[in-house]
């Protein structure tokens, strides 16, 4: 069944356009290094140098936002979903 | 909107027609109060669309000056009125579309410190600000008293729209719980949008204020509407209120009292 992961935004643009896909990840941080394998340089745009996630997306589990769960280390289940989309704040 | 008398049964017979609105529907949206967070492309649309519909007060509150640049996608504001404040100019168009209204503008930026107090007495709020900051100062005095906020922000060419129940639903700092470091997000200005865009999402919160006066429909509680312009698609990312939220945690430590 795996982890379902949907891009939003600015960020779909990084993967062709393709929103929905799949990961066998156990966490977060496994979710984006899956993304960066398959469309390189994604993952600068999700994390700094450190590798600590960026605040301009906000990621959540099953809609709840990682920042309240355990961030990059967020444990994913199988059937969970990740939404990845960008904070924006335009008016 | 004192009474539904003659003329305003002219003004308003395209609504009071609906099953669902009528008399009593125009008499609910005459009597509310609507506080406009920011006059420029989101709080263009929504102000000018809940003016006409007849809401009975519409405080509009933006701290800027109207510049060129604005008038791509800020339609309250005109080439005449260039270097005017935005939240007078605002109120002027706004009493020439529908006298009825009564519109109080505030030359200010809604602060952590002034919010609560600004939005005291209103209904509800929209959120059209252009920053994380104010927006963020906006959700913690509505979570606070318990004020349904709508929330609506643009990038390029995407929207985003979402309508805050406090207490009932995920708030703005579950969705987005800190501003994004400044070097990550330039301000709006930077980052372009397209003119059409700020229109339509205003309109999303304009709808979503209806609905919420008129006590009908699904409001987009926990859901967060995306929308592509270019794509032209429309999608929901449901969202939840978060257990760790600290309005959300503010509120049921208020209400617990």
């Amino acid at each position: 069944m795996g982890i379902t992961i949907k891009l939003a935004g600015s960020i779909a643009l990084l993967t062709g356009g393709r929103d929905v896909l799949e990961s066998g990840a156990s966490n977060v941080m496994g979710c984006i290094d899956d993304l960066e394998a398959r469309f390189s340089g994604i993952k600068n745009s999700l994390c700094d140098d450190s590798g600590n996630l960026k605040g301009v997306f906000n990621i959540y589990v099953n809609g709840e936002n990682v920042k309240y769960l355990q961030g990059a280390v967020t444990p994913l289940e199988d059937g969970d979903e990740v939404s990845i989309i960008p904070a924006m704040a335009g008016g | 909107m004192k009474d539904v008398d003659v003329d305003c049964r002219q003004r308003y017979s395209r609504q009071i027609m609906l099953p669902g609105v009528g008399v009593e529907g125009q008499r609910k949206i005459g009597a509310a109060s609507v506080f406009i967070v920011g006059a420029g492309g989101l709080g263009s649309a929504a102000a000018y669309y809940l003016c006409a519909a007849g809401v009975g007060k519409l405080g509009v509150a933006d701290p800027d000056q109207v510049e060129l640049s604005n008038l791509q996608r800020q339609i309250l504001h005109n080439t005449e009125r260039l270097g005017a404040a935005k939240a007078f100019s605002a109120a002027q168009t706004l009493r020439d579309l529908n006298p009825e209204v009564e519109v109080a503008p505030r030359r200010q930026r809604l602060t952590v410190e002034n919010a609560r107090e600004l939005l005291d007495g209103y209904d509800l709020v929209v959120d059209c600000s252009d920053n994380f900051h104010t927006r963020h100062a906006v959700n913690d005095a509505c979570v606070c008293a318990r004020r349904p906020l709508i929330y609506g922000a643009v990038q390029g060419f995407q929207g985003q729209a979402m309508t805050i129940v406090p207490g009932e639903g995920p708030c703005y700092r579950c969705l987005c719980p800190d501003p994004p470091a400044p070097e990550e997000a330039p301000p709006g200005w930077q980052r372009g949008v397209i003119g059409v865009l700020p229109g339509l999402i205003g309109l999303v919160q304009a709808s979503e204020a209806l609905k919420l006066i008129l006590g009908r429909g699904e409001l987009l509680t926990g859901r967060l509407l995306l929308y592509d312009m270019l794509a032209m698609e429309f999608s929901q990312v449901r969202v939840k209120r978060s257990a760790g939220c600290p309005a959300c945690g503010m509120v049921k430590e208020v209400f617990k009292k």
